[in-house]
């Protein structure tokens, strides 16, 4: 593995080998904690993305490593005019390892065949977002036990949701999976993830408009924002928008181990009471996210604690 | 209809009916001094009907680009009048600046210094999608 693109880029075998490595980096972080000293991370975020760098930055920062970037394009030379490739090729001279968000689809991959040292796609517009992907899958490996034999409901906004394609082709991989698609029509998952995913791979799912009909049967819920701007008109957003607001009601019926995730930011499609729930996962979810930077970082940087 | 046999050359065989144009404007035949011979809707057992293409010279072809337009062509190699080399074409895995990208969303659609890079990902459709974006193209059609 020398640069991470799309999250398919990676085997079952090396995701395992990262969500192990994470593993250990939560169980015992001070061995860690020197690990990238004098290895310095680039986050070249060309569109802003609070989460995303902060996680990167802080995951390099934890290894003992550097961080040097900027967090939009006006604050690069791409406000020039500079193309990705010789934005990267002149940082590749400074860092030894680059995280990229770019509102292109394909930038990072394009940086990729420029530079020698690793590149992390941190998000290519509406295309791919791996490592949120390898987020949410260490979020069901800690919070389940488990990658296999699961049925994993997913909510709200399936025809955009790049998480959620991600995140059905990366555990379509795993053994007896289940998925319960929860959405309203307009927003249902595209013909071409269930042709080309779930009925090629004969993976078993449904499709219902409310979370009430399935929520007991789910191990993991996957909620998404069903937003405003995705309806033809504002009298179909009115009559929908609750439906797919996972409140305390509609977790009534649900397990005692259902674990709720959602990819952030969350505006108001779970309540805020929601978040005492212990089913809630999505805050600890966003932390999962820093340790599987840093289980990535490492892994593309080549270093382990045995260097050190 | 008789064309002569050429010495030292190039022979396109099979081509699909009605694509040899389409294959002379690729190479650049039109700028080039030697003979060439293009014999449309010729009697195939095969195929029913098929064009060819004799060149009187010897080229380097891009096969992968011919491969794409039209992966049933033969191409023959003629050596002293006689055939030295037959290759049978097949999809090219990959195409550099051979099909642009059309995806305004594409990087490729701002850094246009970028090579335009296309992989086959279902060798069955003979579809074709973007390295960069993975839009989509079918085969041919679009050339």
């Amino acid at each position: 593995m020398k640069h991470l693109i799309d999250p398919m880029d990676l085997s079952v075998a090396e995701v395992d080998q990262l969500l192990e490595l994470a593993d250990d980096i939560m169980l015992n972080r001070e061995k860690y904690q020197e690990v990238c000293k004098h290895k310095k991370l680039a986050t070249l975020f060309f569109e802003p993305s609070t989460r995303t760098r902060l996680s990167f930055e802080a995951a390099m920062l934890e290894l003992g490593g550097s961080i040097l970037g900027f967090s939009s394009a006006d604050s690069s030379s791409a406000s020039k005019g500079e193309s990705v490739s010789d934005t990267v090729t002149v940082v590749s001279g400074y860092a030894d390892i680059i995280a990229m968000r770019h509102p292109k689809e394909g930038a990072p991959y394009a940086a990729s065949l420029h530079v020698n040292c690793p590149v992390i796609n941190a998000g290519d517009g509406g295309h791919n977002h791996p490592t949120q992907t390898l987020t949410d899958l260490l979020t069901i490996h800690q919070e389940k036990g488990r990658l296999d034999n699961l049925t994993i409901g997913l909510c709200g906004d399936l025809k955009f949701g790049r998480t959620v394609h991600s995140l059905i082709k990366a555990m379509a991989r795993y053994e007896n999976i289940h998925f319960v698609m929860i959405s309203p029509e307009e927003l249902r998952l595209p013909d071409y993830i269930i042709k080309d995913v779930l009925e090629k791979k004969k993976i078993p799912y449904k499709e219902v408009h409310t979370i009430e009909e399935v929520i007991a049967d789910l191990d993991i819920l996957y909620m998404t924002r069903v937003q405003r701007e995705r309806f033809f008109n504002e009298a179909d957003y009115i009559r929908l928008k609750d439906t797919f607001i996972l409140d305390e009601k509609k977790l009534a019926d649900a397990r005692e181990d259902l674990c709720i995730m959602h990819p952030l930011p969350r505006v108001n499609e779970i309540s805020k009471k929601v978040d005492e729930d212990p089913r809630a996962c999505y805050f600890k979810q966003a932390l999962y996210g820093k340790y599987i930077r840093m289980a990535l970082i490492m892994t593309l940087l080549g270093v382990s604690v045995d260097e050190h | 209809m008789n064309i002569d046999s050429i010495k030292n050359g190039i022979v396109l065989d099979h081509i699909k009916a009605g694509k040899s144009m389409q294959i002379y404007k690729y190479l650049g035949l039109d700028d080039m001094d030697c003979s060439v011979a293009i014999i449309k809707n010729a009697h195939s057992n095969k195929m029913g009907k098929k064009d060819i293409i004799k060149i009187d010279d010897t080229l380097n072809l891009n096969l992968d680009v011919l491969g794409y337009i039209d992966p049933d062509i033969t191409v023959c190699y003629i050596k002293d009048s006689k055939i030295v080399e037959k290759r049978h074409l097949e999809l090219p895995s990959r195409l550099v600046n051979v099909i642009r990208c059309k995806n305004p969303r594409c990087i490729t659609s701002t850094d246009t210094d970028l090579d335009q890079i296309f992989r086959l990902t279902d060798p069955e459709q003979g579809v074709y999608r973007c390295a960069y974006c993975e839009s989509r193209k079918s085969s041919q059609k679009d050339y």
